[in-house]
């Protein structure tokens, strides 16, 4: 089956980080052989949310802040797909940011690569959680009084066991992550550092250029102290690649018959099945 | 024959145990029973009480009156013993300040035992042995309540209690092939019947006991329960599990029903098949949280931004709860809609002997296509159709064909496209799906016979005191039949129509204040609703409430 990539025009701006987080996906999935029709794409609404649209593998593009529920039933009712949900800052950390928590605490096998452009980009540039604190926008005249979070030490702290930094401006780093993410057996966040042309003029493409450094061999991923300090590393250095990375049950291995039986998808349905449950009402 | 037992006391007094205790015997003795139970929100003090009703005859609601009321606290004294019938007693522990009842042991029994938890047990045996209640029946049902604790001091007690008693009914024994079941655990089955592989939910009364019961059966059954983080997710949880091919549902109270909503929309526009359930409490907001009403009607059938084909099946019945919710699920994925279940506390609670389900009954009808006989070279999941129903492939399942599904108005393939064509195309679509919808809607259930001059009109679970409304007034030959819907969105009227047509008056019972049963007859009919009997402080309506109303609306007028 040919897998289409452009089935749409997208909308979105040129020079935008999401057309590389898209290619970095492609790469991703041609590279891992995942055929198209095995693999769903899960996200909310914004810029980065569109991306079900823009490119060829099913795609479940549902409401703002919501990507993670609906992500988290199709794994459940198919343990054979690969789950991925793209979505925005603002969908993920502010509208989302109670889903967010609690698929961490499940750490069900899904891949979440999170669009981190700082910003509010299809509503027009309103500060977003990860907006740098004091930073002017259309909506914050006199910048933003609210300290941003931190994506990665949230994710951190709450426990998730693989959790990356990438960037758009580098594709094949980032696609490299986002393999690892998809092939992780558990819950994997990848914050992705993302320039937004048009509403975010602080931190621009160069910006981020300044700052990024890949993690190098010398990191131990394994290490959760290690991790966290890399994870608090955002200022004039911003470190990216995978800050943690450890085995653990995943939320699906905890039913039995999800991990010995078929996708439940296969269940063959017969209501005489439950005919025995009627015995305690006697 | 027609007992009514009340078995008062406070929260965390275990009258739950007891209740279930005198339910069990007297169900094995061959009698129906039906329990209404009135709890505070409260998981210690206040004062809860249960009325186990029981009879020779099928029992549709609970009685207002009653012949024994076990009081666990002086204040169910207080409180009931209005509702005694002459000739009622009352019993209770010797130490309560009041002196008009039957003073019994129960403590000091309790203390030579060494066990203060088991007056209620020394009760049952009491009553037991007041109504005649085959001794070995009752001795049973104790062991099988207590069988995993403290089944010894238990049995010393019900024989205690027993031994005290003075036999002043008379029971018969006969067969007992019924089950005691209520609506929540109904509904649990039915949709576990259906094929349910994907449930999530928050915790909120009275919609809890839903996912406990599936919960408690979901591993031997392979279901998904997903005790979510609230009732946002449940429903996109949901609408996800249900867009990848297994039977999913949801449900809460009005205030997580609330939080719902927006993908309640979602589900809309997507055209995901789902199944969620309303279980009512009064509101607004938290309103009383133990109790019953019937206000969300008009909630339920606008609820969702813009506008979309749905349906509501208002569940009148434990058996209703059954059938209906496995039938939910056929229309669901048929129409590709959400089918909304709307119940309350009442029916969500009380306890009633009917006769077994019949799961011959229940068919399982997917309407999922095969992706080989899918002509268009690139799937359309949003694929115009005359009937608007749009072939249905599952991601994953299609080896061949992409899925999209999309929040957004889209085109045919489920992408954004905001053209005026596509939208008028697309919101045409899936309102058609209504013509069809509205050609297998079940009509309101008639009861009484052909003669009558009254007719009343209700839904959902004042089925039973409508029943019971309607054979005593004909019994006293005051002629009056009901007409109770169970479908209800959209609203069926051909029935209406029809029966209204003959009766000299209409008037509507229901359980909220703004009569809203009554705006919908207005809305889809030209009848005119001369009288409503309203409910709205949150207790169940029940036969005597509904003919005295009567009977003042009667007298006002001759
Ligand atoms: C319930 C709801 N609230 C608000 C919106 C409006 N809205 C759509 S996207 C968005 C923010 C998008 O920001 P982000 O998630 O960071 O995505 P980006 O466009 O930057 O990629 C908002 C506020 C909406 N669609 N739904
Ligand atoms: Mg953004």
């Amino acid at each position: 089956m040919k897998c289409e990539y452009d089935l749409m025009k997208p909308s979105w701006c040129p020079g935008c980080g999401n057309f590389m987080i898209r290619d970095a996906l492609k790469i991703a999935l041609e590279e891992l052989s995942i055929p198209p029709s095995q693999a769903v794409l899960v996200s909310g609404i914004g810029q980065a949310a569109k991306m079900p649209h823009y490119i060829g593998i099913n795609g479940f593009n549902g409401l703002h802040g919501r990507a993670l529920p609906p992500a988290i039933g199709i794994k459940m009712a198919n343990k054979d797909l690969t789950v991925i949900v793209e979505s925005g800052d603002g969908d993920t950390y502010g509208e989302g940011g109670n889903h967010f928590i609690h698929a961490i605490r499940r750490n069900i096998n899904i891949a979440h690569f999170v669009h981190n452009n700082q910003i509010y980009g299809l509503t027009k540039g309103q500060a977003s959680p990860t907006t740098a604190l004091g930073q002017k926008t259309t909506l914050q005249y006199d910048g933003v009084k609210l300290n941003p979070i931190n994506p990665v030490a949230l994710s951190l702290t709450m426990g998730a066991g693989f959790v990356a930094r990438g960037f758009s401006g580098d594709i094949k780093h980032l696609s490299s992550i986002m393999k690892e993410a998809i092939l992780y057996k558990g819950y994997a966040h990848i914050d992705i550092l993302q320039p937004c042309v048009v509403w975010n003029k602080v931190n621009t493409y160069k910006w981020y250029k300044d700052r990024v450094y890949k993690l190098d061999e010398s990191h131990d991923f394994t290490n959760f102290d290690m991790a966290y300090k890399k994870a608090l590393e955002f200022g004039d250095k911003i470190p990216i690649g995978i800050l943690y990375k450890v085995e653990k049950e995943t939320y699906e291995q905890k039913f039995s018959f999800i991990e010995s039986g078929e996708p439940l998808v296969n269940a063959k349905l017969d209501p005489n099945n439950a005919k025995h449950l009627l015995k305690e009402f006697y | 024959m027609d007992y009514s037992i009340l078995i008062g006391g406070a929260a965390g007094q275990g009258i739950e145990t007891v209740a279930e205790l005198v339910e069990k015997m007297i169900k094995r003795t061959g009698y129906h029973i039906f329990t209404y139970k009135d709890y505070m929100s409260m998981v210690r003090g206040g004062h809860n009480f249960v009325q186990i009703r029981f009879s020779d005859n099928e029992l549709y609601t609970y009685d207002n009156k009653v012949d024994i009321i076990f009081a666990m606290t002086q204040e169910t004294i207080d409180k009931h013993s209005a509702k005694l019938k002459s000739g009622g007693l009352i019993i209770g522990d010797e130490s309560f300040v009041d002196e008009n009842y039957l003073k019994l042991p129960l403590n000091k029994i309790a203390r030579d035992i060494g066990n203060n938890k088991v007056i209620g047990t020394i009760g049952v045996g009491y009553i037991a042995k007041l109504f005649g209640v085959p001794k070995d029946i009752a001795k049973n049902s104790v062991e099988e309540i207590f069988k995993n604790k403290d089944v010894d001091s238990n049995i010393k007690a019900f024989e205690a209690g027993y031994e005290i008693g003075i036999q002043k009914y008379k029971l018969d024994r006969f067969e007992d092939d019924k089950i005691l079941i209520n609506g929540n655990q109904a509904l649990a089955l039915g949709a576990i019947a259906a094929g349910l592989k994907f449930y999530c939910g928050y915790p909120m009364t009275p919609s809890t006991s839903v996912m406990s019961y599936i919960s408690k059966h979901a591993d031997e059954m392979e279901i998904v329960v997903d005790q979510v983080e609230d009732e946002v997710a449940a429903l996109n949880m949901a609408l996800g599990a249900s867009f990848a091919g297994v039977r999913a549902m949801t449900g809460s109270s009005g205030g997580g029903f609330a939080l719902m909503i927006e993908a309640l929309s979602l589900a809309g526009i997507m055209e995901i098949p789902i199944v969620l359930f309303n279980a009512q409490r009064p509101g607004p907001a938290t309103g009383l949280s133990t109790r019953s009403e019937q206000a969300d009607l008009r909630f339920v059938i606008h609820a969702g931004h813009g506008e979309f084909p749905r349906m509501v099946i208002a569940l009148r019945t434990p058996e209703d709860a059954f059938y209906q919710t496995a039938r939910a699920f056929n229309i669901a994925e048929k129409y590709q809609i959400p089918v909304i279940l709307l119940t309350d506390e009442y029916l969500a609670d009380y306890d009633i002997t009917i006769r077994p389900f019949d799961f011959n009954k229940i068919k399982i009808e997917r309407y999922i296509s095969n992706e080989n006989d899918i002509e268009d070279e690139r799937y359309k999941r949003y694929k115009y159709t005359t009937s608007g129903i749009s072939p249905r492939l599952i991601p994953g399942i299609a080896k061949e064909k992409l899925i999209l599904v999309d929040s957004h108005e889209h085109n045919e393939y489920g992408n954004i496209d905001e053209s005026i064509e596509t939208r008028v195309n697309m919101m045409k679509k899936r309102m058609k799906k209504l013509e069809a919808l509205k050609e297998e809607l079940i009509e309101p259930e008639f009861i009484g016979n052909e003669d009558y001059d009254y007719l009343l009109v209700g839904f959902g679970s004042t089925y039973g005191a409508l029943k019971e409304t309607v054979s005593r007034l004909n019994d006293e030959n005051i002629k009056f039949a009901a007409l109770v819907y169970g479908d209800i969105f959209p609203f069926p009227v051909k029935s209406l129509n029809f029966y209204a047509k003959k009766a000299k008056k209409v008037m509507v019972v229901e359980q909220n204040y703004s009569s809203q049963l009554k705006s919908l007859i207005d809305e889809y009919t030209d009848i005119k609703v001369e009288n409503s009997i309203l409910k709205y402080d949150g207790r169940a309506m029940n036969a005597n409430y509904i003919i005295t109303e009567i009977n003042k609306i009667i007298k006002n007028k001759h």
